[in-house]
């Protein structure tokens, strides 16, 4: 048994928002020395309890432990006081500071002026002890993602943390980079710092942790250690049910192309070369999968396609016909439908109802233009149709869109692109944020769009998601396409060299 | 022109700046922890009448501008609760800013149009420097708010740059929940900034009125509250170039009455017209400044006047 002043501790922690219980009775234990995992679909309260232990939320009932003390946490200072510290999920680095600056931002107490000299000194010898190298003088905007990451850790590291959370750590990340971020958090548990990080990736968990949390709708379901459990029965108990096995793959012709990028460039909204060469051919009836992460110009990719952002140079075909120079409006009545990444900005208008958001891109057209005039029925017909076939739940139609869950707004998106039957249908992360129930049901009108001959490019940072899907996939990185596999050549280890710059050895 | 001409055109430009400068550096600190006041012009008005008022009445300048600051303070305290607690639009606030203090000042300044105050702010020369040839008579025989408007931009740059507090303030203008995860207060942080912004305008309006003229008189800002908030765009937001801006803006003002004096060509042209040249400057500044910075940033603080919710899911 390890020593109380050893441990963190949540005893029975609960916690609601308004009438939505994220924590109902959620007890966690914590040790020096080991990496624990938090693991759950979206929703099921990870993310709240995390924010719980750093001090942000406060709990409506339950009580907190940390190194034998009874503690109560009015603001992240107290947690960090006590050597807590948090990586959020989305980074909280302020982009036009320095490294060293948003290290010396969080110093929980200290006189009135930012002794950078000496802080500097510290920084640097913090980041040797732990294989963290980053430049303390340069702006934040200039690190990659990774390197952020590391900088997050490397803040907690200079502020005393002896418990480090981390949330969704390798959402961001490449394969290798997961595999070295893992790396340092083992060498931290090794030096006697608790780990705690959340997920939903299953196998991250069973690679990195030693103890596991399965959280589900807001409750503890299990509480194991990594060496006693298995895939399958962590992936059970997340859902809650049996996983689906694996989306058998039908072998279906490639047929002609229907989209083709010949050297497209492009610039970024920093005036910098987003797209570079790119060049692209999908065809009919297959799904296309473009990998890559964040950053290597995937939003500009599909924003130049949907014909929103000029291409420099280069052409793009349409079934054979350059459609370069075209406005949005003429590519989408010919076929070219777009799913944007951006569902709540770019996607659909959140104030307004499901019919007015269901006519959003087509209300120029047949049928909900009738003699010159909206025909409102149209779109709650067709609202009525795709609530019915799509299986959205829904406080009633004419509420705003806003207040449907994510999973809702998707399949609603879906159902106005592919209901004008595409040639081609663009998406961009169409399951970012959804649970897995959404997440599949997605999947199946992708697949089942791709079966019915039309060409689908999917552009995703979820490996799995493109793995799983894909009948093509081909890696984005520096505004280009670097290498292609096909599926019956998927090589998980190949394609993750190749999204980190690596030159792709199975390309095709 | 003689020097005693230049001398004169100088020791006006730095009146013409100082309130500028005074109204600009406050909400340049207000804007850098994300919180856009555009109700300096109302703010300036109640100053300037609060400090005719009380000074007229207890014959204690220092008094006049002690309650002129301590009024558009409890001001910029509304101002904050309505746009950081309640989450009011900035833009919206701002503007009924300006209306209430024009508003007031007219109201509580009725009695005191035209009335030329016997106690005003007197110069004070400082030894030695006084005697300087033409910088002498320019800078160093200024009224106390001068010499504060001018020590206030070094105090300001320090604190912005070279403190913890300076730089959190900094940090809660670009990306508030940084700043509240590392366990400081955004909300006091902004209250505090806002109420300084709204204190330093006060002030520039006490030195119009009893600073500089000696009276009242209705709307006797004269546009200059919205100057000093396009001063803090031209400056992107760093105290040294506001200094910059203030005295440029200051000289046009001046420029303005001198031409008019000189003669000359300018005679052919209306005065009115003449009135509006430092606009114009302002107008032209921001459109050199927008179009010089198209693509890359302008130095906006990248939260300004949106509202930071702490306990929001997301």
């Amino acid at each position: 048994m390890p020593a109380a002043r050893d441990e963190v501790q949540a005893l029975d922690i609960s916690k609601s928002f308004g009438s939505f219980v994220a924590n109902d009775g959620v007890s966690l234990r914590l040790r020096r020395g080991e990496i624990h995992a938090v693991l759950g679909e979206n929703g099921a309260g990870k993310t709240t309890l995390m924010n719980i232990l750093s001090g942000l939320y406060s709990p409506d009932a339950g009580d907190l432990t940390v190194w034998g003390e009874r503690v109560q946490f009015r603001s992240p200072r107290d947690a960090v006081l006590r050597g807590i510290g948090m990586v959020h999920q989305h980074f909280q680095l302020v982009e036009v500071l320095s490294a060293l600056d948003n290290v010396l931002l969080g110093v929980p107490a200290g006189g009135l002026r930012l002794r950078r000299g000496e802080a500097v000194a510290r920084l640097r010898a913090i980041g040797r002890a732990n294989g963290i190298d980053i430049d303390p003088d340069v702006p934040v905007w200039q690190l990659s993602i990774g390197q952020r990451q590391k900088l997050e850790i490397l803040k907690l590291l200079y502020h005393g943390a002896e418990l480090l959370l981390l949330d969704e750590p390798t959402s961001v990340l490449t394969p290798q980079e997961a595999d070295e971020l893992y790396r340092t958090l083992r060498g931290l548990a090794d030096g006697g710092k608790a780990v705690v990080f959340i997920t939903h990736k299953l196998h991250e968990v069973m690679a990195a942790a030693d103890r596991i949390t399965v959280l589900r709708r807001g409750r503890v379901v299990a509480a194991l250690p990594a060496s006693e459990t298995t895939l399958d029965e962590l992936g059970t108990l997340m859902v809650g049910s049996r996983p689906a096995a694996l989306r058998p793959r039908q072998a279906t012709a490639p047929g002609r192309s229907i989209l083709r990028a010949e050297g497209v460039a492009a610039a970024g909204d920093r005036g910098h070369a987003a797209l570079d060469g790119l060049d692209l051919d999908v065809r009919a009836g297959e799904i296309f999968g473009i990998i890559g992460v964040a950053g290597n110009g995937q939003p500009e990719l599909a924003e130049v396609l949907a014909g929103l952002r000029r291409a420099s140079r280069g052409r793009i075909l349409l079934d054979g016909t350059d459609i370069s120079r075209w406005s949005p409006l003429r590519r989408m009545r010919a076929g070219l439908r777009f799913v944007p990444e951006d569902r709540m900005g770019m996607g659909m208008v959140m104030p307004l109802d499901i019919p007015d958001n269901m006519m959003l891109r087509d209300f120029r057209d047949p049928p909900f233009v009738r003699r010159g005039l909206i025909d409102h029925g149209a779109a709650r017909r067709r609202a009525e149709e795709a609530v019915a076939q799509y299986g959205v739940s829904h406080g009633g139609l004419g509420r705003p869109v806003r207040l449907l869950s994510g999973g809702n707004q998707q399949k609603l998106l879906l159902a106005r692109e592919i209901w004008t039957d595409p040639k081609l249908l663009l998406v961009s992360q169409p399951t970012r944020g959804l649970d897995v129930a959404a997440a599949r049901a997605v999947h199946d009108r992708l697949v089942a769009l791709r079966d019915g001959g039309s060409a689908v490019l999917l552009v995703s940072e979820d490996l799995d998601e493109v793995l799983q899907l894909a009948d093509r996939a081909a890696v984005m990185y520096g505004g280009r396409i670097t290498g292609i596999w096909p599926a019956a050549r998927f090589d998980r280890d190949g394609i993750g060299a190749a999204m980190g710059g690596g030159i792709p050895r199975a390309a095709a | 022109m003689n020097e005693a001409m230049l001398i004169g055109l100088l020791a006006a430009t730095v009146s013409a700046a100082t309130p500028l400068l005074l109204a600009g550096l406050g909400e340049l600190v207000a804007e850098r922890s994300g919180v856009l006041n555009l109700g300096l012009e109302g703010l300036m008005l109640t100053g300037a009448m609060t400090a005719v008022v009380v000074t007229a009445s207890t014959g204690s300048v220092l008094g006049g501008i002690a309650a002129a600051v301590a009024v558009t303070m409890a001001m910029g305290a509304a101002f904050a609760f309505l746009t950081v607690t309640i989450r009011a639009d900035h833009i919206v606030t701002g503007l009924a800013i300006v209306l209430v203090g024009d508003g007031l000042s007219q109201f509580f300044g009725k009695a005191f149009v035209g009335v030329n105050l016997q106690d005003r702010l007197a110069p004070l020369a400082i030894p030695v420097l006084r005697d300087l040839p033409v910088l002498g008579p320019v800078l160093f025989r200024q009224n106390v708010l001068v010499y504060f408007s001018l020590l206030a931009v070094p105090l300001v740059w320090l604190f912005l740059y070279r403190t913890r507090p300076g730089l959190a303030l900094r940090a809660a203008g670009e990306r508030p929940s940084a700043v509240d995860v590392a366990g400081w207060n955004v909300v006091r942080i902004r209250y505090l900034a806002v109420i300084f912004g709204a204190g330093m305008a006060g002030l520039a309006g006490a030195f119009l009125s009893v600073g500089y003229l000696g009276s009242w008189a209705n709307g006797m800002t004269a546009g200059q509250g919205w100057i000093a908030l396009a001063l803090v765009i031209f400056a992107a937001w760093h105290p040294v170039r506001l200094l910059f801006g203030a005295y440029l803006f200051g000289f046009a003002y001046i420029m303005v009455f001198q031409a008019q004096v000189l003669g000359g060509v300018f005679q052919l042209v209306s005065v009115y017209l003449m009135q509006m040249a430092p606009y114009l400057l302002a107008l032209l500044v921001l459109m050199l400044i927008a179009a010089r910075s198209r693509g890359r940033g302008d130095g906006t603080p990248a939260a300004l006047a949106v509202p930071y919710v702490r306990e929001e899911r997301t």
